[in-house]
This record gives C-alpha cells, structure tokens and sequence, in this order.
C-alpha cells in the first residue's frame, strides 16, 4: 500500500511535469541563442488547441500531434520575425504573441466548435503497454501511471542536452546567444541561428500544448494552459538555462502540483491548500536571487542583434 | 525631449511636430489592428471578401453602439475604462525606467484586498474612511512591488519573473484570506461587503464612479512627477542610459526600487478604487482579473505618456466594454484581445521607422559627400 502510494505519486508528478518540460525545453533552445521566448505560454495554447482540432478533424491523434507542433512553430516564427528581424522589445512582442494566441484560440473554438469555452472531446493519444511490463512490481505500475508524452519528454531532455552541448550544431547556439559578434566574425549566420532556435522553441512548445490537451483529457479548455508557459520559463532559469536542470525544476514544480492534490487526503497535519499553491513561485524567487545556487542567463539573452553595429 | 536647441527651450512649431510625430504611430497602429480584425469579423461571419467595406461598418456599429450608444453605456464604458488609466500610468513609470513591471496585475489584487480588508471597518465617517482604504490600497501595491525592485536592484534578477510570479503569490493570498481566514464570509467564497462609507460615489445608479477622476488626477501627478520634478528626471534618466545616469550621480539601485513602488502605487490605488467603487467585496479568484495585463498595452500605446494614457484607456475600456454587444451580434468577443494584440505587435515594431529614418540619414549623407 504505502509502495503504491510512493509510485503513483512519482507518476502523476511525471505526467503533470511533461508539458512544462517541453516548454522548458524549448524556452533553453530559445534563450540559449540570445531570444528571451515569454511567448512560450501563447505557443503551449495553440498547441493545445491544434493538437484537439487535428485529432477532431482527422481522428488520428499523431496527426493531431503534427497540427500542434506546426502551430507552435508558425506563432515562434512570428515572434522570430518580430524580435529578430524587426528587433522588436523581445518581452513586449512575447506579451503580444500571448494575448494573440489566447484570444485566437478561443475565436476559434467558437468559429469551429460553435459554442464557447471548450472544444468537443476527442481520442486521446492510445497508450497500451504491453502485459508483462506492466506486471513487473513497482516498475510496472509506474509505466502503467503515465503516457507516450511523458516518454517523449524525458528522451528529448536528452537529446536537447547532447544537442546544445555536444555537436558543433550547439556551440553555434550557444555562440551567437553568447557573443553574437564574434560568432558573426567566425562566419556563423547569427539571424539564421536564432530563427532556428525560436522555432524549435515553438514546436517544443506546441508538443507541451498537445501533452496538456491530448496526453489526459482529450479536450482544449479556456484557460486551460493556465500560466504553464510563465512555469516553463521559471524552470528554465531554475534549472540554469541547461536541459537537465531545467528537467530538474519541472519535476520539482510538477511534485508541489501533485503534492497538493495528494496532501488534502492529510489529517495529522494540515497546512492551508495556498501554501502548496505558493510553494513553487516562492522556490522559483528564491532560486532567482541566489538564495539556491547562482544562475548565470546567456550574454546576450533579450539583446537584439544589428549586424555592423558597434 | 529628443531634441533640445541652443537655449533649452522649444518653438512651440517645434513642439507640435513633435506631438504630431508622436500621435502619428499609435494611430496608424490602431488603423492598421481594426483592418486586421475585419478580417476576422469576416471569418467569423462568412463573409466574402467583398463585403469588407459591410463588416468594417458593421464592427464600428457595434462597438459604438456597445459603448457609447445610450447614457446607461457610456456610464458602463467609464467603469471599464477606469482601472485600466491607473494600471496603464502604473506600466508607465516602469517603461520610462527600463523595468517591464508585469506584476502591476498583482499590485492591482493586494490592493483591492487591502481595500476590501479596512473597507470593512465600522462606525468611520466617509472623510476617514475613504481616504484610509486608498492609502490602504497603495501601501499594499508598493510594498508588493518592492520586493521584485529591491531584488532586482540589489541582486540584478530578472523583475519580470520576479512579478509574474508575484502575481500567482497574490491570488494565493487572496485565496487564503478569502476562503480560510475569519474575513470571509462562511461558507461562501467572498469577504463581505464594505461599509457605506468606504464605498466611492456612484454616477446615477450606474457602476460608473468618481474613482475616474482619481484616476484623471493620477496621470496628471505622474506627468508633472516625471517632467517637472528631480525624482521624475532621475527615474527617466536611468531609463534612457543608465550608465550614464550614474556618471552624472545618479543612483541606478535607489531610483529602480523606487520606480517600482511608484508604479505598485498606483496599480494598488487602481485596486482599491475599483474594490470602492465597483465591487465592494473581494471574491476568491481562479484567474487574474486582467486589468494590469490590459493596462501593458495602454502604456504601449500611449508611448508610456501617463496623459495618452488616458485616451488609449478610453479605447481599450470602450472595446471591453463593447464585447457583450459584439457577441450579441454573432461576433465572438476574442476579436477585442485580437485588436489589442496587433496594437502591442505594431507598438513594439518602431524599428521599422527607425529603419527607414536611418535610411533617409544615409541617403543624405551619401548625397553630401
């Protein structure tokens, strides 16, 4: 009993955390090429708002999926356009981008759904693993708990940590994010990097969106994304602009998530439903002003970058 | 401003140039944002795209007619647009600074809670009572945004994670004041209403109240505070450079932290007279009531002027307030965040203009030489 107790905490904590990791994912890509991405939350929105409508109109989730992912990287398209072309306050037109898509989505569900507030439900992502895994104690409960999104997740915790530190790919990244000039010197295309960057940013983003509507409840709700965008970004700056701490901090904020639900059962000691509401924004404060550990952003994070400039 | 001749002062030609200059870009920004939205007016309503001209008449009728139409609208309008002058002044102070304050949302909440709270008290006449629940609400609102200031000036972190998760912080406070301390009321998910005498006086039965003209009297304060005062030339300075501000003796930290009380100040004086004059008691909250993330795009709008703030709270405020007309007529209310968002996107993009007045310079010179 108490086993179970402990494993279906660390599951629903997975689930809970696997839309913030993929925001956080992509807000460490974005920032680590010099983009501050506040748009994250607006991008988690059409994703989750495509991810039901792909499903709807073709019936398959994995083409719901695809709808998400192009949905979030057209929406960081324009948030590259206007901060890295028209070099736009990055944190003004991520504002922008977030009231947009909020506002877009739900003039789409009354425009394609007819009736306000939440969209038809649809067939979430069908996630079957097979009998013997699933009989493996504690192990097997555990993989029986969560989704497909969840595995995703972790595997691209991974592989965006090889990515950023390990390949050529990812030096560039951190270059231009770093010293924009000296990696313009050296021949790297810094506005090409950067658009690269948002976007995957974007697709990240929208997958986070589809593992929040599709991964639970197969539906899009208004306010359903709920500031997981803004979470996201405090992850990333708690978990020092690196995908594995970032992973950390999502975890950590998922668990207080979890927690609360878990810790209304309590008689013995009872603390106030806020006080775990709380607990992940104050962490997050803490973390910020070095209370646990220092936290050092990309150099040029939020600076526009204007070839030829001095 | 921009420009300052041989004697410090200007022509009054110069003067207005330079108000038509800056009266020129928010209008065109408007313009361009309404032609965008007619589009999806048109989308909304499957209309072809030869019926622009009916859907852009169609969307002024009713936005016209859902604000300003009859007395009874005007008077709802004038409730919209209220807080958003006190959370657009607020965004203001910020932008002038260099600080991007998004937790004026938050400063907003404490101070209707702080409102909510001493409006509460008995047996206070209106003289006392009034002007106490106002002060109220600005202690609550700078010291709410202090705390984000202070960190960033002492520890350099980031204001804007910083406030946002204020924000949270703040409708957890409410919550639990709310819903498990003795102020609310059992069993129900809201303190209890504030006495007569905190309340603000309404215009005739409406919800409409003179907290307006706080609001007016507000702007017109930050304006002369930032222009005509050291205060306001020193918060300013360390907005336009703050390296050299502190060349010429300023202090970056102190003039930071303060900045933001100044601008928590008045998010929390917008909050306290919404709760006075509009509420009258507090309400748990699931999600925040948005006027300080409207009042962004007031400030964007106006070029973070407290004054221009006041015209483009009316804009934002009669859109709001239009929105229950709109989906009246079958147009979903979203087109009103629509509007806003392509305003803030078209605010933010002045590079454009730079771009080509920096064009227009190096033509010149190459004509020159």
């Amino acid at each position: 009993m108490h086993n179970f107790l402990i494993v279906s905490i660390i599951a629903s904590t997975l689930r809970v955390a696997t839309p913030l990791i993929f925001a956080a994912l992509g807000g460490v890509f974005s920032e680590k090429s010099g983009v501050v991405n506040i748009g994250l939350e607006g991008m988690m929105v059409v994703g989750a708002f495509f991810g039901v409508y792909g499903t709807f109109a073709t019936g398959s989730a994995f083409v719901g999926i695809a709808f998400a992912i192009i949905a979030g990287m057209a929406i960081a398209a324009l948030h590259a356009f206007l901060s890295i072309s028209l070099k736009a306050d990055q944190v003004v037109a991520g504002t922008a981008i977030n009231l947009f898509c909020t506002a877009f989505a739900s003039f789409l569900i009354m425009r394609i759904f007819h009736k306000g507030g939440q969209t038809d439900s649809v067939p979430t992502l069908a996630y079957n693993p097979p009998k013997f895994i699933t009989d493996i104690p504690v192990i097997g409960q555990l993989i029986a708990g969560i989704n497909w999104f969840v595995i995703i997740a972790i595997v691209l915790v991974f592989v965006s940590y090889y990515v950023i530190n390990k390949t050529a790919f990812g030096l560039r990244i951190r270059s231009v994010g770093e010293h924009p000039k000296a990696a313009d010197t050296l021949g790297i295309n810094v506005y090409k990097m950067r658009y690269i960057c948002v976007i995957i940013s974007g697709a990240l983003a929208g997958l986070g969106g589809a593992a929040l509507s599709l991964g639970i409840a197969g539906v899009y709700r208004e306010g359903m994304v709920a500031g997981r965008g803004f979470i996201a970004l405090a992850a990333m700056i708690f978990g020092n602009w690196n995908p594995i701490g970032a992973f950390g901090a999502c975890l950590l904020f998922a668990f207080g998530e979890a927690f609360q639900i878990i810790a209304q059962g309590f008689t013995a000691f009872k603390l106030p439903n806020e006080v775990y509401t709380s607990l992940p924004y104050l962490l997050t404060m803490l973390a910020l002003a070095g209370f646990v550990g220092k936290t050092t952003p990309p150099a040029a994070s939020g600076k526009p970058y204007e070839k030829g400039q001095r | 401003m921009s420009r300052i001749n041989t004697t410090g002062k200007k022509s009054i030609g110069q003067i207005t140039t330079e108000a038509g200059k800056s009266v020129l870009f928010p209008l065109l920004a408007i313009v361009i944002s309404i032609f965008v939205a007619v589009f999806f007016v048109m989308w909304a309503k499957s209309y072809s795209i030869l019926q622009y001209f009916t859907a852009l008449t169609e969307l002024f009728r009713i936005i016209w007619t859902g604000c300003f139409g009859d007395p009874a609208t005007t008077l709802n309008t004038i409730m919209f647009v209220t807080p958003l002058i006190f959370t657009g002044v607020a965004h203001s102070v910020a932008f002038r600074t260099g600080l991007f304050n998004i937790g004026v949302e938050g400063q907003f909440i404490v101070g209707m809670l702080a409102c909510s709270l001493l409006g509460l008290i008995p047996g206070l006449s209106p003289v006392i009572h009034i002007p106490l629940i106002l002060i109220g609400g600005v202690v609550a609102g700078s010291l709410w945004a202090a705390i984000p200031g202070y960190l960033k000036a002492k520890v350099g972190t980031n204001e804007v994670i910083n406030t946002i998760m204020m924000n949270y912080l703040s409708m957890a406070l409410v919550n639990f004041v709310v819903l498990r301390t003795a102020f609310g009321e059992k069993g129900k998910a809201n303190t209890p209403m504030i006495k007569d005498s905190a309340m603000l006086m309404n215009f005739s039965g409406s919800r409409a109240n003179v907290g307006v003209f706080i609001a007016i009297a507000v702007a017109i304060f930050i304006a002369w505070l930032l222009w005509k005062t050291t205060i306001g030339y020193e918060v300013r300075a360390v907005g336009i450079n703050p390296y050299g501000a502190e060349y010429g003796g300023v202090n970056i930290a102190k003039n930071t932290v303060l900045a933001m009380v100044i601008s928590g100040a008045i998010a929390g004086l917008g909050g306290a007279a919404h709760v006075s004059g509009v509420m009258h008691q507090q309400f748990d909250l699931t999600t925040v009531p948005g006027f300080g993330f409207d009042g962004i795009a007031v400030a964007l709008l106006a070029k973070n002027h407290p004054i221009g703030c006041i015209a483009s709270a009316v804009l934002f405020g009669a859109l709001n307030a239009s929105s229950k007309m709109l989906q009246l007529n079958d147009i979903p209310k979203e087109i009103v965040y629509l509007i806003q968002a392509v305003i803030i996107i078209f605010v933010a993009t002045d590079y454009i203009v730079r771009y080509f007045a920096e064009k227009k310079k190096k033509k010149e010179a190459m004509g020159n030489a």
